[in-house]
């Protein structure tokens, strides 16, 4: 089901037709038309890579866009700069609240653009402004103090504030809810909707289904740099847009054909109330030699927290973690990788391929940093092992000292798999291990996955893809703003999966 | 369809944060603690200095500190808005070098008039500085790397001129050296501190009163940040380095009316203590936090502790190198503790 | 063929190194000589290897930091420092024994030698654990030990430069063996130690891992933080046996000079040779030819007949090129320099 509504461009503040961006040979953007009106909160939906942020890039001047035309107030504008845009009306509300932390409150609401008295900065005007601003926003706070001491939820109201200091027309808010809890998000939401009654349009890019249906007026989703189709959340229920924003609707078939384990033994790894403040809430989980758990859920969900807590990378701040039935406190990725987890991650570039090396480097790296500094795998060995690999998972590249950056992103994938698989781990950790991947390696790399696991392995699996985690697991825990929400068994199919995903309501 | 979603009705009273949410840093201290500590280091060891030694608590002893320092007051002035921004300038000693040398060089050997002398060679420092910040800016070169070189040049550029020192005997600059400004019965100051007084009263209202300044700190903080709050970031940077160049410019005018001569291998080093002056200050090296008053008594400490050293008598003058890496050990120490608290 | 030979990472360097040793043999026609004298070979070019031992020494240890994403600024004082304390433990006194002069050490040399080297290590082990424990900044970390470490040096010479009059300290320098300078022995058997300290251990895959890609090295279980400690203190070793070289081949240890200005060399060394300032990929080989590069330039200006303070202005030409050709935006300005778009083309 998708609509696509040709929008009424003439009462729109912002129009944005035909928009095309390109980072080398990759498109990124394709065509994009979106409209978005005055006294209105226009939510901005899709899954990552499906082209928001560059979209959000466009608009406010970061990266100029290659085709296309925007139009606010039906004058075109070619946004060059932040500052550009910014001066042109368009202010942006970023997922890090990109403000200096180090200047004070009303410091930051008027940096570069001081009232001035002679030659100096009027620090008693800037002070009486900036408080007036927050109090437009209902917010009254100390503003000579330092933005950092103010939690995050504050700092969004002073980039807000900011916003309308500077007399914007349009206010985009990227991922605003991230990091707040949901006092602090009913409080955003508050001045949202005041300053929508003062006119103001509102575009507002977020993955929480149940707060886009609260707040927003329409909905544009974006899939694969192109726009899907512009609606009103009255006309299209969770699950469609979860259909949307992934491109086809979930079947109600059962798809889980491989036979489920034996009965669960002594779980290899349970946790119980693990949590990260500002990343999770506390969450129960316990995977078994042999069985595929698959975590489903949109991203933000926490599935990658849930991960970096489980392997170590991130320190958590409650709960327990137990391996093999012995309690651990993780700290260091090394601990984990010594107790026999290994983990793939979902950021191949940053966090996964050590781009300089070669394929073989690659591959033997963490068998390599396990066995120590001293014993050493030497060079022959290190061939063996990372031959049998490309063979074993068709890698495909020339020779195995070829630089991994040059590898496709599919092969690239699949090396990083034989890094861990090289370590014959108990436990597999793997975050969106087939995205970007075509359909073909995609099938190979799942079908290994079920191989391992079938000779005993234990895999945690999390994917965007329903249709993969609905044939791969065993089972399959759904996650939803940072909290495990449900369990299922081997074999749910994709809509119930999709409905835990998309709201409240199983 | 219109799922509530998370949270409340929405509220509708106004939202009072008088004592913020999860505070991270204790109340207003927070922001002049780092300055508080240097002030009160320098008075203890002033303090120390006055009770230990007969002679030390007097006026000229404080003047001297200014008198002796003045050099490193200034360059220290245009270190702290390199700092601030996140930078680092290598260069400032040898700039102060190449302006001796090329003072002596023009008033001694071609004998140019003193006052047209000054303005050039703090053209020459001023330029020199805006072709760093060029560098550094434009190509997104590391600043070490850029002013390391630029340290090379200039003191090559001085060997260029002379090996030797050249002594200057010129009656204008022997006055300005000998010159004293008489503050009450017993003290007075010299020409080369009144200047770095009144520089550093210039930086103080350029740091807190234009919109430079504040954009120097700014970029400091968060540098992507102040980019998308579209701030001037390209233009600050490359005039934060042409400020440094200028200080280094002054500081060399003012250290060849002290040493009266122009050498290549005068300010060796000075760019060490003008960095442990601007930390002991209390200025976080990774930008953005800082104080130029702390500055000045971070110019102050180190004074006191070579004058606590030749009134001791006993102790070699090196043991003021120790020093000084023994208190920038414990500042940076301080200060990494005081980020990684506040990050938590 | 021809772009293989000008793609690889050796060709710049060993180009340079062979046009300057080109240049002097044009002005100085027996620069080239080699002849066999007093037992050993004899030449300009035995010098430049003897006096850029100690830079290679140094060059070595910065690379191995430097490919960390680190730097070292203090190892000139590190130098002062190990040179001081092996000067003054040797010193030497002229002692008439049984009607014979000899001259003799105040503490046996092995003993001076060990203990000039054991401190040398500790200065590295310290700027490691600055580093790599508290997670200060390389460049003011090591910036700590630059300015302690001179007053150091200066402390332990008491201000004086303290001559060496113990024979056997000078072979260190000034020997020979198989008719070449000894020092050159030294800098090839840490060059060859390190070597197979890199290849037949793990060392050389875990280095290059954190200097590409630290996040990913850390998840991957590479220890990152006993490989920082052990470069930075390997990097205060290599000082340390620099310091012994040049303080017996000058006979004497000058806490002030000793070292000077060797920190930036040994930067302009190893960016010469090859390796990024950002880390990742390094060449021990491109550093030994750095520095190889370095003492010759010095060597070439002064057989020219062209002043030696030229020397330090062509350093700083040579950085700033480096530095320029290794940023990604120059060679990008460049290429829009260079060529001309076509007219009416849009760009």
């Amino acid at each position: 089901m998708s609509t696509t509504r040709t929008s009424e461009a003439g009462t729109a503040l912002l129009a944005l037709s035909g928009i095309g961006k390109r980072f080398g040979a990759i498109r990124v953007l394709e065509g994009v038309s979106l409209a978005l009106r005055a006294g209105e909160v226009h939510a901005l939906m899709g899954q990552n890579g499906a082209g928001k942020s560059t979209l959000i890039k466009v608009l406010t001047g970061v990266h100029p866009a290659d085709e296309g035309e925007i139009r606010l107030g039906g004058v075109p504008i070619h946004p060059r700069s932040p500052g550009e845009a910014q001066g042109l009306g368009i202010a942006t509300v970023y997922q890090e609240v990109n403000l200096c932390p180090n200047l004070s409150v009303a410091e930051n609401i008027f940096a570069g653009r001081y009232p001035r008295r002679g030659w100096r900065i009027d620090w008693a005007r800037v002070n009486r402004e900036a408080a007036a601003l927050l109090e437009r926003l209902q917010l009254r706070i100390d503003v000579t103090r330092l933005l950092a001491s103010y939690p995050v939820a504050v700092q969004q109201m002073v980039a807000i504030a900011r916003a309308l200091g500077m007399r914007s027309r349009v206010l985009i808010l990227d991922e605003p809810t991230s990091s707040l809890d949901k006092d602090e998000v009913a409080q955003l939401f508050a001045v949202l909707r005041q300053l929508r009654g003062e006119g103001l349009a509102i575009l507002f890019v977020s993955h929480f289904l149940d707060e886009v249906y609260a707040i927003s007026d329409r909905i544009t989703v974006l899939r694969n740099g192109q726009r899907v189709g512009e609606y009103t959340p009255a006309e299209l229920p969770p699950q469609a847009l979860v259909a949307a924003m992934i491109g086809r609707e979930l079947s109600a078939e059962r798809l889980h054909r491989n036979a489920a384990p034996a009965t669960p033994r002594e779980p290899l790894l349970a946790a119980q109330g693990i949590a990260r403040r500002g990343s999770l809430e506390p969450v129960d989980l316990a995977i078994g030699a042999g069985e595929v758990l698959g975590l489903a859920g949109l991203l933000g969900s926490g599935r990658t927290e849930l991960a970096r807590l489980l392997f170590g990378m991130d320190r958590a701040d409650a709960g327990e973690l137990r391996v093999r039935g012995r309690a651990v406190r993780l700290e260091q990725p090394a601990q984990a990788i010594a107790l026999g987890l290994a983990m793939c991650p979902e950021e191949r570039k940053s966090e996964g391929i050590v781009a300089d090396l070669s394929v073989r480097e690659n591959i033997a790296l963490a068998l390599q940093a396990r066995m120590g500094v001293w014993k050493h795998l030497s060079r022959r060995r290190q061939l063996e092992i990372a031959d049998g690999y490309i063979r074993a998972l068709g890698i495909k590249t020339a020779d195995a000292e070829t630089p991994i950056a040059q590898l496709s992103g599919g092969n690239q994938q699949k090396a990083l798999l034989a890094r861990w698989l090289a370590t014959e781990p108990s436990l597999l950790i793997l975050d969106e291990p087939t995205r970007g991947i075509d359909v073909g390696a995609k099938q190979e790399i799942m079908d290994e996955i079920l191989r391992l696991a079938r000779g005993g392995l234990a895999v945690l699996f999390i994917s965007s893809e329903i249709d993969e985690v609905a044939r791969l697991s065993d089972r399959i825990a759904v996650m939803r703003a940072r909290r495990k929400v449900a369990e299922l068994p081997g074999g749910a199919d994709e809509r119930t999966i999709g409905g835990l995903i998309a709201s409240e309501a199983a | 369809m219109s799922a509530v979603g998370r949270g409340s009705p929405p509220m509708k009273t106004p939202f009072t944060a008088a004592a913020p949410l999860r505070p991270r840093l204790p109340r207003l201290d927070a922001k002049l603690l780092p300055l508080a500590v240097t002030i009160a280091l320098f008075l203890a060891m002033f303090g120390y200095g006055s009770v230990a030694y007969t002679g030390f608590f007097s006026a000229q002893v404080l003047l001297n500190l200014l008198i002796d320092n003045a050099f490193l007051l200034i360059v220290a002035v245009g270190m702290s808005f390199v700092i601030l921004s996140g930078g680092i300038d290598l260069s400032v000693g040898s700039v102060i070098a190449l302006t001796t040398m090329v003072s002596a060089a023009l008033v001694e050997h071609r004998q140019w008039s003193p006052w047209a002398t000054m303005p050039l060679v703090l053209g020459i420092g001023t330029a020199f500085g805006a072709l760093q910040g060029w560098l550094i800016q434009r190509f997104r070169l590391q600043p070490f790397i850029v002013t390391l070189a630029g340290m090379f040049l200039a003191r090559g550029l001085c060997y260029l001129i002379s090996i030797d020192s050249i002594h200057i005997a010129d009656e204008t600059y022997s006055a300005i050296s000998q010159w004293r400004l008489p503050l009450g019965e017993e003290a007075s100051i010299s020409a080369g501190a009144l200047i770095a007084l009144a520089l550093l009263a210039v930086a103080l209202y350029v740091a807190h009163a234009t919109s430079f300044g504040r954009a120097v700190y700014a970029i400091g903080g968060h540098e992507a940040s102040a980019l998308l709050m579209g701030l001037p970031v390209a233009r600050t940077t490359v005039l934060v380095y042409t400020l440094s160049g200028f200080c280094s410019a002054l500081a060399g005018v003012v250290f060849t009316f002290y040493m009266l001569s122009g050498y290549g291998l005068h300010a060796v080093g000075l760019e060490l203590d003008a960095i442990a002056a601007v930390v002991i200050g209390g200025t976080l090296l990774s930008g953005g936090v800082g104080y130029l008053a702390g500055t000045l008594f971070g110019v102050l400490i180190l004074g006191t502790i070579q004058t606590l050293i030749s009134f001791d008598g006993t102790l070699s003058s090196w043991w003021t190198r120790i020093a000084i890496g023994a208190l920038l050990l414990v500042f940076c120490v301080l200060q990494r503790l005081f980020e990684a608290k506040g990050r938590r | 063929m021809m772009r293989r030979l000008l793609a690889h990472r050796m060709f710049w360097p060993l180009l340079t190194l062979v046009l300057l040793l080109a240049l002097n043999a044009a002005f100085n026609p027996g620069f080239l000589q080699l002849r066999w004298r007093d037992g050993h070979l004899y030449g300009n070019l035995i010098d430049i290897l003897n006096r850029a031992a100690p830079l290679v020494l140094v060059s070595l240890g910065m690379t191995m930091v430097i490919a960390t994403r680190g730097i070292d600024i203090s190892v000139g004082a590190v130098v002062a420092i190990s040179a001081a304390i092996a000067a003054l433990m040797v010193g030497g006194q002229l002692v008439i024994h049984d009607g014979v002069q000899t001259v003799t050490s105040r503490f046996p040399m092995p003993l001076a030698l060990a203990a000039a080297l054991g401190v040398a290590l500790l200065c590295g082990l310290w700027n490691g654990l600055l580093v790599a424990g508290l997670g200060l900044q390389p460049i003011i970390a090591t910036l700590i030990l630059m300015v302690a470490g001179r007053g150091i040096a200066q402390l332990i010479t008491g201000g004086q430069i303290i001559t060496v009059y113990y024979p056997p300290y000078f072979f260190l320098g000034n020997g020979h063996l198989l008719g070449l300078p000894f020092s050159v022995f030294v800098a090839a058997a840490v060059a060859l130690a390190l070597h197979l300290a890199l290849t037949r251990t793990a060392l050389g895959l875990f280095v290059q891992a954190i200097g590409i890609n630290p996040a990913a090295a850390r998840m991957a279980g590479v220890p990152q933080k006993l490989i920082t400690v052990g470069v930075y203190a390997f990097c205060g070793l290599c000082a340390g046996v620099a310091g012994l070289l040049v303080s017996s081949n000058v006979k004497s240890a000058d806490g002030n000079n000793a070292g000077q200005l060797m920190e930036l060399d040994a930067i302009l060394a190893v960016t010469l040779g090859g390796t990024l300032l950002n880390g990742g990929r390094f060449s021990l080989a491109g550093s030994v030819l750095g520095a190889l590069i370095i003492q010759t330039l010095t060597s070439t200006i002064y057989s020219i007949g062209v002043p030696p303070e030229v020397n330090l202005v062509v350093k700083a030409g040579v950085v700033f090129a480096v530095m320029l050709l290794q940023s990604a935006e120059f060679r990008q300005a460049l290429r829009g320099w260079v060529s001309r778009p076509a007219p009416g083309a849009v760009r």
